[in-house]
């Protein structure tokens, strides 16, 4: 594997936007027949690298080599006709188009300028197959999961004859089934000759598939490694610098009894609370000072109880009580009245204005709340915020910087000083870690402590477990759109009693509660 | 030396930059066509001159643009203002020429007041369309645009209405401190659209509909408002433009007045850089905007372009402006970085597809 020469080398990059210095002289190599790991935390500048290589920017220095003959791409259709695939963390596909088109869109087959349907069809057929999706390449791809998505991504990027191909963040939205599949594609691909560079925040999955690993930190590269000779412990070490022993901190927090949490009249209380095609009807109290955690797989209903319970997605039906006297979750205007809060999973399209600065984005709540006639006063904007920059240590540290500049993870942060601001007393955070790195993950799961602690309730919901089962007092458990089962967190559950739940949808009867 | 062109960097950087230059251009290319061009001179207590003329003239044009740049802003546009300003002439004039007193003060404030009013309501209409119904913009202000023609018309019977009336004339005509009153009414419209959306939160708030309607609502902005709001002062804004045009000539012609204005008032938005899909808006660089096509106008008639082509000449003027103003054309021209041309940021391009 690393007898052979690299297909690609880039050496003494540097990179540098205004105000931030993305990249300092970093260089990178790539063999063929790879799994290349890239790692780093957020604005560690692995967005960056790979959009230095893929041409969406130029390099302010270093040179880039493939095949030993040096290239520049102006861009990504440049880098994608030279063999350089990626497909990225957002999955960038029209979804009002069918699947083949989407595969074949930019490149179909022609006959006489005409395309050639049945060509691109049959294609996109055999393609899938080779990726061993069963799927309808006429149909719409918007009518599939994002996960479906993102494997139809990857079979776009591999059909143009790729030799590198750039995966950033694809498993951050499959669950265990899809990632198995995807991996098994992955080094199908790696035995074909092609070099895979893969980044993503989960530690296990690069211990399961990379070969090798590049560490990046603050723009500057650490080190690469061999995947064998670097332990665990020692790759998140070197990602963020020192030593780790803010994780173990939070697993010694005694957590409060659920009991005594629940004793008084509960914050927010719904009863037969549901919406036909999203989610069956459930009950579920949340009491102040609570974590209440929400688990099962992708699609199973989790993020539709929080739309629900935000008032994003009107309830067809049902009671809901807020400190014990009945009220309404209409709107989303109407929860922020009743202090709720409510980060999305999906940060780019329901979280952040793109164009509007930091600052903007993190008074917006709080000045949707008050109304756009008392405007919150310039220097108390500035105050809270700079409060928050700090609190959350948001980089850059400049909040007159349009928030399109950060990165997911510091973008994840700001969508959190959003509600913190509102000083909101339920905060949903749906999959607030995804996609972000184990420093800035680490950072929000202390704070779930730290605001629970002070009195806030907050209902939080994460594809990983072992998240869910540290900070909650309690897991309700979804399945199948159905909220099966709600688990007090004892000294008995763990991570398999509730996997049995969520794949038997057993304890049924504790849904009543 | 380094010092030198980073400062050029950041003047050719600020989003007024090229709007301005190319102001400055014009207006530099009329006077060595004309060298009289610029010259002002003080007659009878009043300014004349050229330069105030483009000023008086582009008055009503500044007005209609200041309320589409709200309405671009939100994600919208506005088709029927053109439509506004004949019906809201149309009104005036029509009251005042029914009245014995043409020139009573009274009488010319309760038509203002009564073509304010109208104007408002129809305002209003676009915006329960487009934020209550949920028509798109460009279909629901289409109608009003089509529609409004006919009910101006239907307020003049037909005919052309001319008056008679001293303070009515003042709007277009008047002059205080010996510039024309219709600059210090457009000016004042602007300050007052200003303090408007800056001195409170609306305008970051229609920006952020604009930028993410999603993520707005779930901010917990009620955007129906906001948007209401919008179309309802661009109305306004339509209005007292009308008042001006008809003011201008005496006389309501509810076919021709403000006719295309709605165009021009677009054009003026995306020329000082408010993207048309929405976000960020900037009202100074609609002025410039504005200015820019008046002075284009003028520069029309001043070079004796014969009317048969002077739209085609427009036209050409306005492509190169807005080529001038795109990242990516500018930066196939300036290779300043080797060989690599920078890339253009997508956000700043500064016009995108009209969300329809």
């Amino acid at each position: 594997m690393t007898d052979s020469r690299p297909v690609l080398t880039m050496t003494g990059i540097s990179k540098s936007f205004p105000g931030v210095r993305a990249l300092h002289d970093v260089n990178f190599r790539l063999f063929p027949g790879e799994v290349h790991a890239l790692m780093g935390e957020n604005g560690a500048g692995k967005s960056t690298l790979i959009k230095v290589l893929t041409g969406v920017y130029d390099t302010d220095e270093g040179a880039i080599t493939l095949h030993d003959e040096p290239v520049s791409f102006t861009g990504p259709m440049q880098a994608t006709a030279a063999g350089v695939s990626t497909v990225y963390q957002e999955v960038n596909l029209c979804t009002n188009l069918s699947v083949a088109e989407n595969i074949f869109i930019g490149r179909e087959p022609r006959l006489l300028g005409a395309v050639r349907w049945g060509e691109v069809r049959r294609r996109a057929r055999a393609l899938l197959t080779r990726l061993d999706l069963d799927l309808d390449v006429s149909a719409p791809l918007g009518s599939y999961s994002l996960a479906i998505q993102q494997m139809v991504a990857i079979a776009r990027a591999i059909d143009i004859k790729a030799r590198v191909l750039i995966l950033d963040e694809p498993t951050s939205s499959l669950d265990a089934d899809e990632v198995a599949q995807l991996f098994r594609i992955m080094r199908q691909l790696r035995d074909e000759g092609i070099a895979i560079l893969f980044v993503t925040h989960f530690l296990d999955q690069v211990y399961e598939i990379a070969d090798r690993i590049t560490v990046l930190r603050n723009g500057g590269l650490v080190g690469e490694y061999l995947t064998t000779e670097l332990p665990q412990l020692s790759l998140v070490e070197k990602m963020i610098g020192k030593e780790l022993d803010v994780l173990e901190g939070i697993e010694e927090h005694s957590r409060r009894d659920l009991a005594t949490l629940e004793e008084g009249t509960p914050l927010v209380a719904v009863s037969n609370f549901g919406r036909a095609g999203a989610v069956e009807p459930f009950s579920l109290t949340i009491h102040a000072g609570e974590v209440v955690g929400l688990a099962g797989l992708l699609g199973s209903g989790r993020t539709e109880v929080a739309r629900l319970l935000f008032g994003a997605d009107r309830a067809d039906g049902g009671q809901v009580a807020i400190d014990g006297a009945s009220g309404s979750l209409r709107t989303p205007a109407q929860a922020i009245d009743h202090g709720v809060g409510f980060c999305s999973e999906n940060r780019r399209a329901e979280g952040i204005v793109a164009d509007l600065s930091v600052r903007e984005n993190m008074i917006l709540a709080m000045q949707a709340a008050r109304g756009w006639l008392r405007p919150v006063p310039r220097r108390r904007q500035d105050e809270l915020v700079d409060k928050y920059v700090k609190a959350l240590n948001i980089r850059p540290a400049d909040p007159e910087i349009p928030v399109r500049n950060l990165s997911g993870g510091n973008q994840q942060k700001v969508l959190l000083a959003r509600w913190l601001i509102t000083e909101p007393r339920l905060l949903i955070l749906d999959e607030p870690t995804r996609g972000i790195d184990i420093g800035a993950k680490t950072e929000i799961q202390k704070l779930v402590t730290q605001l629970s602690d002070g009195g806030m309730a907050v209902l939080f919901i994460s594809a990983e477990l072992e998240e869910v089962l540290r900070l909650s007092h309690k897991v309700a458990v979804m399945r199948d759109r159905q909220m099966v089962a709600q688990l007090a967190n004892d000294e008995s559950l763990d991570a398999d009693r509730v996997m049995q739940t969520i794949a038997s949808g057993s304890h049924r009867e504790e849904a009543d509660r | 030396m380094n010092d030198t062109l980073s400062r050029y960097r950041t003047m050719t950087g600020h989003r007024l930059f090229w709007p301005a230059a190319v102001l400055f251009v014009m207006l530099a290319a009329n006077t060595i066509y004309r060298p009289g061009f610029l010259s002002i001179e003080l007659k009878d207590g009043h300014l004349y001159g050229t330069p105030i003329d483009i000023l008086r003239l582009s008055a009503p044009l500044i007005l209609v643009a200041l309320g589409m740049t709200l309405v671009i802003s939100t994600g919208g546009i506005d088709l029927s203002v053109g439509s506004l300003c004949a019906i809201s002439g149309a009104i005036a004039c029509m009251y005042i020429s029914k009245q014995p007193d043409q020139s009573s003060l009274g009488v010319v404030v309760t038509a203002l007041a009564m073509a304010m009013g109208v104007s408002l309501v129809l305002g209003a209409w676009n915006g329960v369309l487009v934020a209550v119904i949920g028509i798109q913009p460009i279909i629901a202000t289409l109608i009003l645009m089509v529609a409004g023609r006919g009910l101006a018309q239907l307020i003049t019977e037909g005919q052309i209405i001319t008056i008679n009336s001293e303070p009515y004339r003042a709007i277009g005509l008047g002059h205080a401190l010996t510039l024309p009153l219709a600059i210090f009414i457009a000016l004042a419209a602007a300050l007052l659209v200003a303090a408007f959306t800056r001195r409170t939160a609306l305008g970051m708030i229609i920006e952020s509909v604009g930028g993410n309607s999603v993520a707005s609502r779930l901010a917990g902005i009620r955007s129906g408002r906001v948007i209401f709001l919008a179309y309802v002062i661009s109305a306004a804004c339509a209005a007292v433009a009308g008042f001006m045009m008809t003011a201008n000539v005496s006389s309501a012609d509810g076919n021709a007045a403000g006719l295309w204005v709605e165009l021009d008032a677009i054009l003026a938005v995306v020329i000082g850089g408010t993207s048309l899909a929405g976000g960020r808006f900037f009202l100074s660089g609609t002025i410039i905007g504005a200015l820019i096509i008046q002075t284009l106008t003028t520069t029309v008639y001043a070079m004796d372009i014969s009317p048969q082509t002077s739209l085609l000449f427009k036209a050409v003027v306005v492509i190169a402006v807005c080529l001038i103003q795109a990242p990516a054309f500018r930066a196939r021209f300036s290779r300043r970085r080797r060989n690599v041309p920078p890339p253009a940021p997508v956000a700043d391009k500064p016009k995108e597809q009209v969300p329809a």
